[in-house]
């Protein structure tokens, strides 16, 4: 049962709603803090420094060059192939999803610029049923690779995922195989695949795709494992140290490359692309 | 309402009748025939349309067949090989190398504990990072030496714990996952038990997927769902008919190739029996996959999995 079976798929664009608050007040200081301000900022409170939360949207915008956002999405919205219900069909969870985050799944794909050199990127909205990979989601990482192996760039995730989607059963489940399986169509033809790691990158999509990247970068503040604390405190009742599955846990057991700061990601990103970019023969 | 339960007391008192047939004579034979007859009616009402909670009961039986009960009925041999020669020799991964029908062959098999001493050593089945790094070593071996792979998945998952994320359990599942779609040998996975979520998805990225008819798959545990969506823990049961785990249902789905039939009442009521009906549909698919040529072998492979999943395409 196709949802938006009536409609047409939806292009995303970077525009944004006006937004009626002018003010909201940081969580971690207190202040009240001009809106304007924390958006130009990355969504990075002035007063503190706190991290707030990035939409898909606004994750794209804080990484590309300004006009050169293209959606490159195939025009797919995700089936129902259980017949899923807990408190709430899951057709019925998809368009609340698509209302409040106004995308029609939990990624988007682009082709877009990075200063200036040309990369596709898939950004997951952590909003949209926890980011939570099904056979959507997996389709449009396998389109994005095969885009940028088509347009000879780099493939860029930037994960935000609670991992499987558990109303696609097992076929969020096969996801997992499937989006290996073209990762290694990238790398034969030597193209770079960067995989960020946000908050919270974990589950089945950790344990896939966004670990395979030949560079992992985690965003400083990230959540990076497989199994929740809940499951672990379930399963075992095991005492976490502090900093369990943080990003400074991740990089201490060298899971991943780098841990970079919001405001320096897109440097740090065109770095790598230059270095990877040059000495190519084009 | 017949469960397990009556149908093992109706069973002992039926063999009890036969021992008083035999020993004083007398000719219960009517009553055992009556008595059989219940039974076998029993049997079917309750195992022939199995309820998808039943199945999960039957998969997490602790008399079901593990692994090493069906190495030892259907391999001639198993030459275990231990360690990741990293950090370690998971127990509740095993890999070896075997002879199938005539063919060397490398396993990788899931294994659980009888006891709470050997669930101990075993984890209950859960893996570890070192026991994927197994696996992907057996991978290599097998692929030098032309060796099909043969898994046999049988995990609640893999283990979740802080030994576990410290030695990034995530990275080595991927990495798992990576090894199975690359070795260029053939590869069947088989869920005999419990296939749960990553860590069995670990070693089932195989040519072909056929699952035992009381195993299950599932992207999370029916308990883990009802959990997660606040449900009380008597909801159990619905959120195992919602993830559509059993094998009829996957078979239905597309998702695996062949469902193996077991004896009613689950693989444990006839071990040999489930072994052979195994054993064949092992040598079979093997037969047809060895025909491919490596390139072709592949090729299918990739197109299996590019292709897997559901959505609906929607004029852009
Ligand atoms: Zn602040």
């Amino acid at each position: 049962m196709p949802i938006f079976k009536d409609k047409q798929y939806f292009r995303v664009n970077l525009e944004k709603e006006a937004d009626e608050a002018l003010w909201l007040r940081c969580k971690s200081c207190g202040e009240l803090v001009f809106k304007r301000r924390v958006r130009e900022n990355n969504n990075i409170c002035p007063n503190c420094g706190e991290y707030f939360f990035l939409t898909a949207r606004e994750r794209v915008e804080s990484l590309i060059d300004e006009e050169t956002f293209e959606d490159v999405s195939k025009p797919i919205v995700a089936d129902d192939p259980l017949g899923f219900q807990d408190e709430k069909p899951y057709p019925q969870r998809l368009e609340e999803a698509q209302e409040k985050t106004g995308l029609p799944s939990a990624i988007i794909l682009a082709s877009a610029k990075i200063e200036q050199m040309p990369v596709v990127l898939g950004v997951m909205e952590f909003q949209f049923i926890g980011g939570s990979m099904g056979s959507v989601m997996g389709e449009q990482i396998c389109h994005g690779m095969e885009e940028a192996i088509r347009r000879r760039c780099a493939f860029i995730l930037v994960s935000s995922s609670g991992g499987a989607r558990m109303q696609e059963g097992a076929f969020a489940l096969l996801q997992m195989v499937k989006t290996t399986a073209v990762r290694a169509r990238l790398a034969e033809e030597r193209l770079p695949f960067i995989s960020v790691m946000t908050y919270p990158t974990t589950g089945g999509v950790q344990a896939s795709i966004a670990s395979l990247g030949d560079i992992i970068i985690a965003e400083k503040g990230a959540m990076i494992g497989f199994a929740g604390r809940r499951v672990i405190k379930e399963t075992i009742a095991e005492e976490l140290p502090k900093n369990f599955q943080t990003d400074t846990f991740a990089i201490e057991h060298g899971m991943i490359d780098r841990v970079v700061k919001r405001e320096d990601l897109r440097s740090e990103l065109a770095t790598v692309l230059r270095f990877f970019q040059e000495g190519r023969d084009e | 309402m017949s469960d397990e339960r009556t149908l093992d007391l109706l069973e002992a008192k039926i063999q009890e009748l036969r021992e008083l047939n035999k020993v004083e004579g007398l000719d219960l034979s009517a009553e055992i025939t009556k008595l059989e007859k219940k039974l076998a009616k029993m049997r079917t009402e309750l195992y022939a349309n199995l309820a998808d909670w039943e199945r999960v009961r039957i998969a997490r039986n602790t008399k079901r067949p593990y692994a090493l009960d069906y190495i030892a009925e259907i391999f001639s041999g198993f030459y275990e090989l231990h360690g990741d020669r990293m950090s370690g020799d998971d127990r509740a991964l095993l890999t070896g190398l075997s002879e199938l029908d005539g063919e060397k062959v490398a396993v990788i098999a899931q294994q659980k504990g009888r006891d709470p001493a050997e669930n101990k050593e075993r984890y209950f089945g859960m893996v570890r990072p070192q026991g994927y790094r197994k696996a992907i070593r057996m991978m290599r071996l097998a692929e030098r030496f032309g060796f099909p792979i043969i898994s046999l998945i049988d995990t609640p998952g893999a283990y979740p714990g802080l030994e576990s994320e410290e030695n990034n359990i995530g990275g080595a599942i991927a990495a798992s996952i990576n090894s199975m779609i690359e070795v260029s040998v053939p590869t069947i996975a088989v869920i005999i038990g419990e296939g749960g979520s990553g860590g069995a998805v670990a070693i089932g990225a195989a040519d072909r997927l056929l699952m035992l008819e009381n195993a299950i798959c599932s992207v999370i545990s029916p308990e883990g769902a009802a959990a997660i969506l606040g449900k009380s823990k008597e909801r159990v049961k619905e959120a195992a008919a919602a993830l559509k785990l059993t094998a009829p249902d996957l078979l239905d789905l597309g998702v695996i190739d062949e469902v193996i039939p077991e004896p009613l009442g689950g693989a444990h009521k006839d071990l040999q029996q489930t072994a052979s009906a195994l054993k064949e549909s092992i040598i079979r698919n093997l037969g047809e996959l060895s025909q491919a040529s490596t390139d072709s072998l592949l090729a299918s492979r990739f197109e299996r999995y590019r292709n897997v999943g559901r959505y609906s395409i929607l004029s852009g």
